[in-house]
């Protein structure tokens, strides 16, 4: 299958796992949403341009926009992260050493501990952007710490979950065909 | 000038990133504001038709309790039918409290509960069907058992605390009075043992015109099940000829198979009904013993 097929079948799932799933689940806390959809944008290839990253993004969090509807909320948030991604995988990691060796970004490929802090940063930051959108007419600042806070948490949890349910089998890239 | 477009060059993705972002914001502002999302209605449909599809399978998943409610409604309808209360005689009239009554003088005659089935056989010779309702329920020996469309089920035959035991039709020891939809003629519903699918009505005579496909329905004259409840429709017609009755093979209309919902329906009258019979019976026998 190639990258870019994978990539499309990969976003459906997200999105109908986020809709039709978490979306659904009983109410834990006024607090508390468990996102993991935008996991597909930490998953996209290395070798993704960044313009290419920033549209996929757009499309992906507006998609599950007119789902929601709540056109733009997620979408922001999404190109926000998008933007941040490379910047973080640069820091994170030493030149040149993974990044020919795999496709994508994923424990094996980063080691769990930079993989967890990438995840971290890249939650952190989408969900603080969302909420910030959200509660624009927020009434206590606490409130919306606690909210970034708590969705971090049960999101990093669902991350990781998935990481060891699914552990993708990714391809070491080699010249040989 | 060469600097401006190095300058764009440069931060090009930045720019792409800027312009996104104006783009969503701008969406969800607008949005906030005039309450209604550009190209929404372009998304509604496909997002629409998605959740159509969706809601087919989380609907299986609700149709048990979407099937309890609408039990639950039926049988509180069933109850307010005219079919069950009896117009009294208003210029004689004995007030008893233990009955219940309305304004417009009807006596409550029938009263219906529902009830699921716990349990359920069609294989054996003596099939009986399990009820989660008993004596704390008010549920007692004789009362009447039909499925959630309406059909004869079968006979309360024992009762425990939560639980009672229905005597299903399709049990060799059952007999239920049954009368043909057209004519009103009657007879007797019995079960052979053979084919769960199919009921025997006997004791009807054969001077009565019967066809494939009749209507097979509870009596007026049983004291146990209200009238005009479906059995089944004619599916065979044979004579025995040694003595000139017919034997009607009769297709169930409840379909024992996969039976759920049921209402279960109190004769309120039927023991005074049966005291009588039995005073009746008595009297006569005594004048018949010592003739004055």
């Amino acid at each position: 299958m190639s990258d870019f097929l994978r990539n499309i079948f990969r976003m459906a799932v997200f999105i109908l796992v986020q809709v039709y799933i978490l979306n659904k689940i009983p109410h834990l806390h006024r607090f508390i949403t468990p996102y993991l959809y935008y996991l597909f944008i930490l998953w996209l290839p290395f070798s993704i341009s960044r313009v290419g990253l920033l549209l996929v993004s757009f499309i992906t969090g507006l998609t599950l926009d007119y789902f929601m509807m709540t056109p733009g909320l997620h979408a922001a948030a999404c190109v926000l992260t998008g933007y941040v991604r490379p910047f973080v995988i640069n820091i994170l990691t030493p030149k040149d050493s993974f990044e020919f060796n795999y496709r994508e970004p994923s424990p094996k490929a980063m080691r769990w501990a930079p993989y967890a802090v990438y995840v971290l940063i890249l939650s952190f930051l989408h969900h603080g952007y969302m909420v910030l959108l959200e509660w624009l007419d927020f009434g206590r600042f606490l409130e919306f710490v606690i909210k970034v806070v708590a969705t971090t948490g049960i999101s990093m949890l669902l991350i990781f979950t998935v990481e060891l349910l699914f552990p993708r089998r990714l391809k070491f890239r080699t010249n040989t065909p | 000038m060469r600097n401006i477009f190095l300058f764009i060059r440069r931060y090009f993705n930045f720019f792409i990133f800027l312009a996104l972002q104006v783009v969503a914001l701008w969406l969800l502002f607008t949005y906030n504001h005039f309450h209604r999302a550009r190209f929404l209605g372009i998304a509604n449909e496909l997002t629409g038709r998605i959740n159509t599809q969706y809601n087919k399978v989380e609907d299986y998943f609700n149709l048990k309790d979407e099937n309890r409610r609408l039990h639950k409604f039926n049988d509180s309808l069933l109850n307010l039918l005219p079919g069950n209360f009896i117009q009294q005689d208003t210029s004689m009239r004995l007030v008893k409290d233990s009955v219940p009554y309305d304004t417009a003088g009807h006596f409550r005659r029938y009263f219906f509960r529902d009830a699921t089935v716990v349990y359920n056989t069609v294989n054996a010779q003596k099939n009986y069907i399990q009820l989660d309702r008993g004596t704390n329920q008010g549920i007692k020996d004789n009362m009447a058992v039909i499925s959630s469309d309406g059909s004869a089920v079968g006979v309360v035959v024992n009762v425990s605390a939560n639980f009672c035991q229905v005597m299903s039709l399709l049990h060799v020891q059952s007999t239920v009075s049954a009368s043909l939809k057209r004519g009103g003629d009657f007879g007797t519903v019995e079960w052979d043992g053979k084919d769960p699918r199919f009921l025997l009505l006997k004791r009807l005579p054969k001077t009565v015109e019967v066809k494939n496909g009749d209507t097979v329905l509870t009596s007026p004259y049983s004291y146990n099940i209200p009238p005009g409840y479906m059995i089944g429709t004619v599916a065979d017609i044979k004579v025995d000829n040694t003595t000139g009755m017919y034997i009607l093979k009769v297709k169930t209309a409840a379909n024992f198979y996969n039976l759920q919902q049921v209402h279960i329906i109190e004769n309120i009258e039927r023991s005074e009904q049966v005291k009588l019979f039995e005073e009746t019976r008595k009297k006569i026998e005594e004048t018949k013993k010592n003739p004055k």
